[in-house]
């Protein structure tokens, strides 16, 4: 069985018409990742037990000829930051290297339900805080297009693993492109849903105005699939409303559509190869009919800076509860030290640097004196972010942009530099920032690497964006 | 630029140990990102409501009342505690006998 080709419907199809068994599937899969993953790793942990059993609850479902749901048997990878039951959840930090999860998330009992098979958990920088996957306290995830390169980050393990046909999708997290720029520098389909539309309960917090999770698939079907299971209102996350099923898409031809193409995304900093590579699927859409209209988000170059002010701002009120007392790494067994000494000694060495970092620059930011200057003046940017896409939004129904400003970089590469390594945030953040729905669609390559296209729509419209992103995965194939 | 004094009262704010090596790679890194941070001062945003929501969003409540949950579940959070005695989480002295 070749796994690397399968999909939701294919796995669907397999099962119904017993070409396979949910079992069979899932050994074939866990044979994949023994064989691959040596070179990539995506993942922190394989749960062999945990899959197999879950495998057969659906074979014998299927042996008593009950019908099963799409995504039953469909063997998935959870970024490590998302809590499975019983399964340790590490988030990549040491402070947390031994923590079991002793619930669910939202998102993972949903899955349940519809009896998806977990394979195990994915490789991220340490609480989903990097660009690249190297902030991770345990190993580095490789890209499959290209070993010596990183997969992108923070979900850079998911991504990988879909990538390389070690799982049929995943779910990953978004709080500046965490889905969105791995699913483009490994050539899958990435998508952060519009806020507030999938739980975040079970979600190791980092930023909470601007996380989502989401999928990562082989193609835009099994995005919409893996989306439509998760999401919905959840009285354990406040911030979650209800939303209708996903309405019909207003699109029924690219004839019908307007796309907005953002001058700002295509300025400075970005690599050449990357922009004729957009550019190029930019005039092939037209050409199929849809219109182009070039539009201004004139606060663009100031995303970076109020997203980062926010995000470390954020983070470092929810990383205050790692206090080695509840939970995680701890030394307050030794005698020695008091109750601040204890604090002290287990964050500072259960944190690695980059999260140090943004928990220093988060609370320096939030500190008296300065919270105007930063914190508040960053949310008030935010504001006119917003405006700009609710503008822009006015006259054209989606949004195309680069997801990245490059290709998949070397690793090591922007790793000693925090700045430089925050700049390839800056065409993802600010959807982040808006809180709106956006799609990362592999389109083309450059340098013999997978390009992104970003495809933005308006607040709750991800069906809008999941029919014009077949559109063009039709067009691009 | 940010002085090393500095570093250290948010080091402490935020209860992080440092080494004296990571307060000094510390100041030099928030330093130049504080810099670029200062890209916003360009904005007159005086007049501008900040946007701590983003989507339609209104109190929710429940009910304060306690949930009783199964043993199961208690003995799966208590198994997590670094330090406990019976079913009670220790935390350190904070009141001098």
């Amino acid at each position: 069985m070749k796994v690397e080709d399968l999909t939701i419907k294919k796995i669907h199809r397999g099962l119904t018409e017993k070409t396979f068994s949910a079992t069979e599937l899932t050994r074939a899969y866990l044979g994949r990742i023994k064989s691959q993953d040596e070179k990539i790793s995506a993942f922190l942990e394989v749960c062999e037990n945990l899959a197999l059993s879950q495998a057969k609850e659906v074979d014998d479902l299927i042996s008593q000829g009950k019908e099963i749901s799409l995504l039953s048997g469909v063997p998935m990878a959870v970024k490590d930051n998302i809590l499975i039951r019983d399964l340790k959840c590490t988030a990549s930090s040491k402070i947390l290297e031994n923590y079991q999860a002793s619930f669910d998330a939202t998102c993972i009992k949903r899955l349940r339900e519809k009896k998806a098979v977990f394979l195990g958990k994915t490789n991220l920088d340490e609480f989903a805080m990097g660009s690249s996957t190297e902030n991770s306290a345990f190993k580095i995830t490789h890209n499959p297009y290209d070993l010596n390169r990183v997969p992108g980050g923070s979900s850079g393990g998911s991504a990988a693993a879909v990538s390389s046909g070690e799982c049929c999708s995943a779910l990953g997290s978004d709080t500046g492109g965490s889905i969105r720029q791995p699913a483009s520098f490994c050539g899958v389909v990435g998508l952060k849903p519009t806020y507030g539309t999938v739980s975040r309960y079970g979600l190791i917090a980092f930023a909470s105005s601007l996380d989502q999770i989401g999928p990562l698939t082989k193609n835009v079907e099994d995005s919409q699939i893996v989306f439509e299971a998760i999401k919905g209102k959840d009285p354990l996350d406040s911030t979650t409303v209800e939303t209708q099923s996903l309405s019909h898409s207003v699109t029924k031809s690219l004839s019908d559509l307007v796309i907005g193409i953002p001058k700002e995304y295509f300025g400075k900093g970005i690599d050449k190869e990357v922009k004729e590579a957009i550019e190029k699927i930019i005039k092939k859409v037209e050409g199929e009919g849809a219109r182009i209209e070039e539009i201004s988000l004139p606060h663009t170059k100031y995303a970076l800076s109020s997203y980062y002010i926010i995000s470390t701002s954020e983070a470092s009120s929810n990383l205050a509860r790692f206090d080695g007392i509840r939970y995680g790494m701890s030394n307050v067994k030794c005698q020695m030290s008091n109750l601040l000494e204890g604090y002290l000694k287990t964050r500072g060495e259960g944190f690695g640097p980059e999260v140090k970092r943004r928990i220093m620059l988060g609370t320096y930011a939030l500190s008296a004196g300065y919270y105007e200057a930063y914190y508040l003046k960053a949310q008030k940017v935010r504001t006119k972010i917003l405006e700009d896409f609710e503008k822009a939004f006015e006259k054209v129904n989606v949004i195309f942009a680069p997801v990245s400003p490059t290709v998949a970089f070397k690793i090591g590469e922007k790793i000693e530099d925090p700045l430089k390594m925050y700049l390839s945030d800056i065409f993802t953040v600010p959807v982040n920032l808006a809180g709106l729905p956006a799609l990362s669609l592999p389109c083309s390559e450059a340098k013999n690497l997978p390009v992104g296209l970003q495809i933005t729509g308006k607040p709750f419209q991800e069906s809008e964006i999941f029919t014009v992103a077949e559109f063009v995965e039709k067009i691009v194939a | 630029m940010i002085t090393e004094e500095e570093i250290k009262d948010v080091a402490k704010l935020a209860r992080l140990e440092l080494s004296q090596e990571e307060i000094k790679k510390m100041g030099k890194e928030l330093s130049s990102i504080l810099d670029f941070f200062k890209s916003l001062d360009e904005l007159d945003v005086s007049q501008v409501t900040p946007a701590f929501y983003l989507i339609p969003l209104k109190n929710v409540m429940r009910e304060d009342k306690a949930e009783k949950k199964d043993k199961k579940e208690i003995d799966r959070i208590l198994s997590q505690v670094p330090s406990k005695e019976g079913k009670y989480i220790k935390v350190k002295e904070i009141l001098k006998q």
